[in-house]
């Protein structure tokens, strides 16, 4: 047996600074796992290693069983890993839709196309001749969303999704995210909304300083065990 | 009419920059090099200088591709590198030049068709070879313009300008679309380099001069803008015909002043691009 995707102890450094301290996590086909912590925490450098965008100093990332460590992030997506950045990056001087579409680059086999995409957010459909750096924060949210599945990736990474938006607009993003599981895609999301993420997910992580500092499924997790793993009191 | 093959030699100087922040020192020399190229063919072939593109084109862009992939892409991740490493190149060029073709100077010759013009009115008269020279490149600039629009080569190059990091998220390979960037800018040089070689002298140390007018096109018309690019080469092209019109050594003069003035009262260009972020 084997998650579809595992990080065995991975350490990453930006200069001379330790982001991460040999992390571990395990995500298994089909779960919907959120990773939780404070700002600084560690927790888009674990997205940034997974997406290829960072190499790990130390420790390993399987893929489905592969290695991938060395692999360079675009051969990730074509091997079904996708990640929606932090602040969206949407892709200024392209139209929403050719962002749609640029997503695809590397299409694999799958449910998810343009009018898919376009069924999943009605409000991309209107806006699809309109360029990129005009779209609002949500607008922009939902298409960096709707690029990353028209790679129909096995596993999607969603970083701060709910940053910068309004709770209604938050609330109307992660009511997505179930239609995005039952289509079998694996999600992980990382969030300093505790809330939204916990609320979302099967099971989570909690990163404090670069470490895990709680992990389990989010159904058995207390609210006094997150916020003692969130902030790192005792 | 010269305006035209200043906007070639902007265009290619401007993709590169657009799509990998480098600042292509060598691309005046690349440009010589391509009419050298020519020059080589059609004294051993027997060709006209137009008929030796078909070869002349795939070599400079096959030349671009591996400059890139095997040369440049390791410099881009370092600060001032790249600068240094087009300098360089540069610098090989001129005396690999110079060392094959001594110092004298070269011109390609097409026949009568140099000369030849359409009378406008008695005192007013196009050269066709500068008619098609201008027409030429407007074509390729509206043929690169529909590149970068309409095709999924032109929204990778689009997309790796804005934010590379982003693209390799949707799974763009920059290393290998750079080098594509890199060939498409020395399909125009080859271009600019063959035309440039019948419309005038040139030598194997002419190529900064032309790097000057290109970077001097770029910036009258705007960074970003692909017909600014062809109006700042036309307004300089004119600037330097109307300069040589009051006294033959007027014309690169007064082509640098119109570029200093324009510099002056509109910094960003005539047609800036969109106001970076």
């Amino acid at each position: 047996m084997g998650a579809l995707l595992e990080v065995e102890n991975v350490s990453c450094f930006y200069g001379d600074f330790q982001a991460l301290f040999d992390v571990s996590i395990e995500v298994g086909e089909g779960e919907t796992v959120a990773i939780i912590g404070a700002n600084g925490a560690g927790k888009s450098t674990l997205l940034a290693s997974v997406a290829g965008l960072l190499r790990a100093a130390s420790g390993q990332v399987r893929f489905d069983g592969a290695l991938v460590g060395q692999m360079p992030a675009y051969r990730r997506v074509a091997a079904g890993i996708a990640l929606v950045p932090e602040g969206r990056r949407i892709f200024p001087s392209l139209t929403v839709e050719e962002n749609l579409r640029i997503g695809g680059h590397r299409r694999r086999r799958g449910p998810w196309g343009l009018r898919e995409i376009y069924e999943l957010f009605p409000a991309l459909d209107v806006l699809s001749g309109r360029w990129g750096g005009t779209l609002s924060g949500g607008e922009q949210q939902m298409c960096a969303i709707g690029r990353a599945l028209m790679g129909n990736p096995r596993l999607i990474l969603l970083d701060e999704l709910s940053l910068g938006l309004a709770p209604k607009v938050i609330k109307a993003i992660y009511a997505t995210i179930g239609v995005i599981s039952q289509q079998g895609t694996t999600v992980v999301l990382v969030e300093q909304d505790i809330g939204q993420a916990l609320a979302a997910a099967d099971r989570a992580y909690c990163l404090l300083e670069g470490h895990v500092s709680l992990h389990g499924p989010t159904a058995e997790l207390t609210r006094e065990h997150v916020v003692a793993a969130y902030f790192g009191v005792r | 009419m010269l305006g035209g093959l200043y906007a070639l030699f902007a265009t290619g100087l401007s993709l590169v920059f657009g799509v990998m922040r480098l600042v292509n020192l060598a691309h005046g020399d690349l440009i010589v090099l391509a009419s050298f190229l020519s020059l080589v063919i059609v004294d051993n072939v027997g060709w006209n200088p137009f008929t030796t593109l078909v070869l002349v084109i795939p070599l400079m862009a096959a030349l671009g591709f591996a400059l890139q992939y095997l040369l440049l892409n390791y410099t881009l991740d370092s600060g001032l590198a790249p600068i240094l490493a087009t300098f360089g190149l540069s610098v090989i060029i001129q005396n690999a030049l110079l060392e094959q073709f001594s110092a004298d100077q070269q011109r390609l010759h097409v026949g009568s068709i140099e000369t030849d013009s359409i009378r406008i009115t008695s005192e007013i008269s196009i050269g066709w070879f500068s008619l098609i020279m201008f027409l030429v490149a407007v074509l390729l600039l509206v043929g690169l313009q529909l590149l970068i629009r309409r095709t999924r080569l032109g929204r990778s190059l689009r997309a790796t300008s804005d934010d590379q990091r982003t693209a390799q998220l949707v799974g763009i390979d920059n290393r290998t679309l750079y080098a594509v960037a890199m060939a498409i800018s020395l399909v125009t040089a080859a271009i600019a380099g063959v035309f440039l070689g019948v419309y005038t002298n040139f030598d194997a140390s002419s190529g900064p001069a032309r790097l000057i007018f290109g970077f001097e096109a770029v910036i009258i018309g705007g960074l970003g803008s692909l017909w600014g690019t062809l109006a700042g080469g036309i307004v300089l092209g004119v600037s330097q015909a109307i300069g040589a019109e009051i006294s033959i050594g007027w014309g690169d003069l007064a082509g640098n002043l119109v570029f200093l003035a324009i510099l002056l009262v509109r910094p960003r260009g005539l047609f800036p691009g969109p106001e970076p972020e």
